[in-house]
């Protein structure tokens, strides 16, 4: 039998604990996308080096992978999340930055992004809420996906190949459409699954299709 | 120059460190992971085609 056609039998109370994670989530995920937003703003503000934004990401991703799996199952894990995203914001800074100034188009170009991230992550999420459907299966897919566009980053980083950083632009927008999906529906079907880890997850997906989206409306759709 | 030379490798350090940390849980999941139905398949990669469409659209209307 298919998993995803198996009947699960829930309590009422476990419907109503999925719920209480769904809206949890989906709670500290908008105040961290504001959070984030934020500290964007005020990053490229004080026109922050691309050096300085690259430290602000290493320092987030450490507290992502050495702090956060540690303190997600208590409230601390709130205000590690908070920082976690604060960090990716203020490293986001340099690069809207570098938008504003680098094209005649430029606001318009982050603006289409920002909106074009919300529609298609409120879009999926909806479908993936409304169908139902367990995604799982998408999971070896996605994380193959993720370590070959991984790798072939670290390629380009000698190669410096134009049409592979669109290519990889293109790839990540569609990993990162993929793991919406997949999280979404873990998060209707796992009963074990963290809220604070889910928003982080969620966070990453967002902020991956936006900057993602950005590059390849700058390079298809900019003025100089 | 050589502060671009110093943006690159640590990039390329994070990069590499991301791939490092990620692989455990990237090898879990290509074990683990369930196997989708055709059904299944399609039920997914409709709503990524529609995305694509609408980046397409997005390209188009700057």
């Amino acid at each position: 039998m298919n998993h995803n056609e198996t009947a699960v039998v829930r309590s009422p109370e476990q419907v109503l604990a999925a719920n209480k994670t769904i809206r949890n989530t989906y709670t500290l995920l908008s105040m961290t996308l504001i959070f984030s937003a934020v500290m964007a703003v005020i990053s490229t503000g004080m026109n922050v080096s691309f050096m300085t934004g690259l430290i602000a990401n290493i320092v987030a991703i450490a507290l992502l992978w050495l702090v956060l799996p540690k303190t997600a199952n208590s409230s601390t894990g709130i205000g590690v999340l908070f920082a976690i995203t604060g960090l990716f914001g203020f490293g986001l800074g340099p690069l809207l930055a570098h938008y504003l100034h680098a094209f005649t188009n430029g606001g318009q170009l982050i603006a289409t992004a920002a909106g074009g991230t919300g529609v298609i992550f409120l879009g999926l999420s909806a479908y993936a809420m409304q169908t139902r459907k367990d995604f799982s299966f998408m999971g070896g897919f996605l994380a193959a996906g993720l370590i070959v566009v991984l790798l072939a980053i670290i390629g380009n980083l000698f190669l410096q190949m134009p049409a592979l950083h669109l290519a990889l632009n293109a790839a990540i927008i569609m990993l990162m459409a993929g793991f919406i999906l997949y999280e979404t529906s873990q998060l209707i079907h796992d009963p074990h699954v963290n809220y604070i880890m889910m928003a982080a997850s969620m966070f990453l997906s967002i902020l991956n299709l936006f900057t993602s989206l950005l590059h390849l409306l700058g390079a298809l759709s900019g003025d100089d | 120059m050589e502060n671009n030379t110093t943006f690159m490798v640590l990039s390329g350090l994070l990069t590499l460190g991301i791939l490092v940390m990620f692989w455990p849980r990237a090898r879990a999941m290509m074990q683990h992971s369930p196997k989708g139905s055709g059904v299944d398949w399609i039920s997914a990669i409709l709503p990524l085609l529609a995305v694509v469409g609408f980046v397409i659209l997005l390209i188009a209307a700057v």
